[in-house]
């Protein structure tokens, strides 16, 4: 199988910070990936590594099937990549931002002056394609960039937190946009990172990322099933003392408050004791459960589950 | 020409014209720093303030006042009736020099031995010495017409003439007007200063604002990118040549007696090294602000050992030979023989090999450095 983004055994420190300690990745078209992890867990460099702007210490990648390190511009010319921080020219319009782009990337004008209309309107911006990209709101800068990188036609999509900072209306017409493309247009394989969960339950597989391994992979269905029947609901009052309670059973290994219930993490095969145990010790402590339960864990709890 | 090099070359004239702030301190601060230089970068010594004890009060004590007069020099500001007068007003700074004729000048004169007495204020040894210079030269001026005049009204046959007499002809600034030194080294100072510091900061702010990600990942290469983004200043850089050079002529009266062509020319080798240094730096710094610093302090040191203020010939060996890394110090023979002098290539060619070979070095250490990567 041919996998448009391919990577072994790489690694990058800067001094003593193994910022990307051994990442393996296999993306096949077609497929969004979701990178997920605590803040410096080493998504960025590994999407820099990705995208060639750094060079890795060890290890091998290739897009596309073009090796990155001897291949690096035919790579780069399959890839579009949105960093982290908005890198387009605030002093320029939208529009010159896309055509300087467009044309250091060697389309003339009759490419890409249609194109980038039909991706303006793709990505809700062509009225303002005269505005200056600092006039611009954050979803829109990030909308803009997802243009600029798109107007390629690129096979490679790389996204870094494109929705960090946004508002949820456009986080979801910028996730739409990502699945369009996916189905829009065949063999095009996006890697996205995010903070938020719910984006990740949205990719066809995650990969969770610490301390510059990726330490599980997987569907978000795979992901969740390794804590199938570890996760209780608790309801009750007051919740405090509820907590405290539950955090203090031997079998309980995590708790977590989801607004006005819990999340408890259980050891396994102890889910049958503690449903018993639990609403016993409640209410000779004081408290009173109104509901407890099994329900199926969400990537959040995984995500707690693997910083840990 | 390369599509992607062009297109990096209107994009960044386009950053530069919606920044007029940028593009005002391009074009404007060259010419306020011309005519702050032109005016205050001078060692011509005019009405120096005298203060003068007059003791004889006889009218050859006066005419000898007067030959001091006519001399442009002095302006006798003080008549004073003490000698702690005139050091009270030296002192203050209210006078810079003293002169004391001695009660019986007039007697003396006519036995052929007086003698006068000139004080100096010695803090500014620039100005003092032609004040020096210049009291001696009136002095002499004055006693070889009172011998003359002697000798005229004794009726002996005699043509008083001095055996030997050197006639000075000065070339090429025959006023010595300090002006005509300082405006080219200005010329060169500024296309300096503006090409260096420009080209550093305008790389840096890729790096400053994040674009730097983005370009990372085109297929542009590094040195398209380097060419694209100083051409612009480069164009700016010899328009201000044209500027300073126009208000030196027609404002400063400085002579331009070498083609324009070759002037443009010549300067554009000045800009390589600049835009060497301004690239240089912006690999090291990661902020324009750090950039800037970077520039300046080598720009500083330059400047100094350019023989922009100071003559080199003066310094201690050691800077002299330190001098020889400094490619401003090539420059400033160049500009001032070219505008001066009206020489051509061949009288100054150790000089342009010199300015070309830094040129070439400092952009080709530069180019080695500067890479299209975040690390």
């Amino acid at each position: 199988m041919q996998y448009l983004i391919y990577a072994t055994d790489l690694r990058k420190s800067f001094g003593n910070n193994h910022a990307v300690d051994g990442v393996d990745l296999s993306i096949a078209s077609g497929e969004i990936y979701g990178l997920v992890g605590a803040d410096g867990a080493g998504k960025t460099t590994t999407l820099r590594l990705l995208v060639g702007a750094l060079r890795p210490d060890e290890g091998q990648a290739s897009i596309c099937g073009y090796d990155l390190l001897k291949q690096t511009e035919q790579a780069r010319s399959q890839t579009g990549y949105l960093s982290q921080r908005f890198s387009l020219y605030e002093d320029l319009t939208v529009l010159e931002n896309i055509r300087f782009f467009a044309e250091v990337r060697g389309l003339t004008q009759k490419e890409w002056l249609p194109r980038c209309m039909d991706i303006l309107e793709f990505v809700g911006l062509a009225d303002f394609k005269d505005r200056r990209a600092g006039q611009l709101s954050g979803g829109m800068k990030q909308k803009l960039g997802l243009a600029s990188a798109l107007v390629t036609r690129p096979r490679v999509l790389l996204l870094d937190e494109p929705t960090t900072g946004v508002d949820p209306v456009t986080r979801q017409d910028f996730w739409q946009l990502v699945i369009r493309l996916v189905l829009q247009h065949e063999g095009v394989s996006i890697i996205i990172t995010t903070p938020y969960m719910d984006e990740a339950a949205r990719c066809h597989r995650v990969g969770f990322m610490k301390s510059g391994r990726i330490i599980a992979e997987g569907t978000p269905g795979d992901l969740r099933a390794t804590l199938s029947g570890r996760i209780l609901e608790l309801r009750g009052q007051p919740l405090n003392l509820l907590r405290h309670l539950a955090a203090e059973d031997e079998d309980v290994e995590d708790v977590q408050a989801f607004g006005d219930r819990l999340h408890l993490r259980l050891r396994q095969e102890s889910t049958g004791r503690v449903l018993k145990r639990l609403p016993q010790r409640i209410s000779s402590g004081g408290g009173t459960v109104s509901d407890l339960r099994q329900v199926p864990p969400v990537l959040e709890d995984v995500f707690i589950a693997l910083t840990e | 020409m390369n599509s992607r090099l062009i297109s990096i070359i209107r994009k960044e004239f386009i950053q530069i014209l919606r920044d007029p702030r940028t593009l005002g301190i391009i074009l404007v601060i060259p010419i306020v720093q011309l005519f702050l230089l032109g005016y205050s970068a001078t060692s011509d010594v005019r009405n120096i303030p005298l203060a003068v004890f007059d003791q004889s009060q006889s009218p050859e004590a006066r005419a000898l006042l007067d030959a001091f007069r006519a001399a442009d020099y002095f302006r006798i500001d003080y008549a004073v009736n003490s000698q702690e007068e005139i050091a009270v007003l030296i002192e203050s700074g209210e006078a810079r020099a003293g002169l004391i004729i001695p009660p019986d000048y007039a007697n003396r004169l006519a036995r052929g031995e007086a003698q006068v007495a000139f004080i100096l204020d010695g803090s500014d040894p620039t100005s003092a010495s032609t004040a020096l210079s210049a009291a001696q030269l009136i002095g002499q001026a004055h006693a070889t017409d009172i011998l003359q005049e002697k000798i005229a009204r004794s009726g002996m046959p005699f043509d008083l003439k001095p055996p030997v007499e050197v006639r000075t002809r000065v070339w090429y600034n025959p006023d010595l007007v300090s002006a005509y030194f300082m405006i080219p080294g200005v010329i060169g100072m500024i296309l300096f200063a503006i090409t260096s510091i420009l080209t550093a900061t305008a790389i840096v702010r890729e790096r400053e604002r994040g674009t730097i990600e983005q370009l990372i990942v085109t297929p542009i290469r590094s040195w398209e990118l380097v060419i694209g983004k100083i051409t612009p200043y480069a164009l700016l850089a010899f328009l201000d040549t044209l500027e300073v050079l126009a208000i030196g002529h027609w404002w400063f009266g400085i002579p331009i007696r070498s083609p324009l062509s070759l002037i443009l020319a010549l300067s554009g080798l000045l800009l390589l090294s600049g835009l060497g240094i301004g690239l240089f730096a912006s690999t090291i710094a990661n902020t324009q602000q750090e950039a800037m610093l970077t520039v300046w302090m080598t720009l500083l040191p330059a400047i100094f050992l350019s023989g922009f203020f100071f003559p080199l010939e003066a310094m201690p060996k050691i800077l002299q030979v330190v001098s020889y890394v400094v490619p401003l110090r090539y420059y400033l023979v160049i500009i001032r023989s070219l505008l001066l002098k009206g020489v051509g290539v061949a009288a100054i060619q150790g000089e342009v090999i010199a300015l070309a070979l830094f040129g070439i070095f400092i952009m080709g250490a530069a180019a080695l450095r500067f890479r299209k990567r975040l690390d």
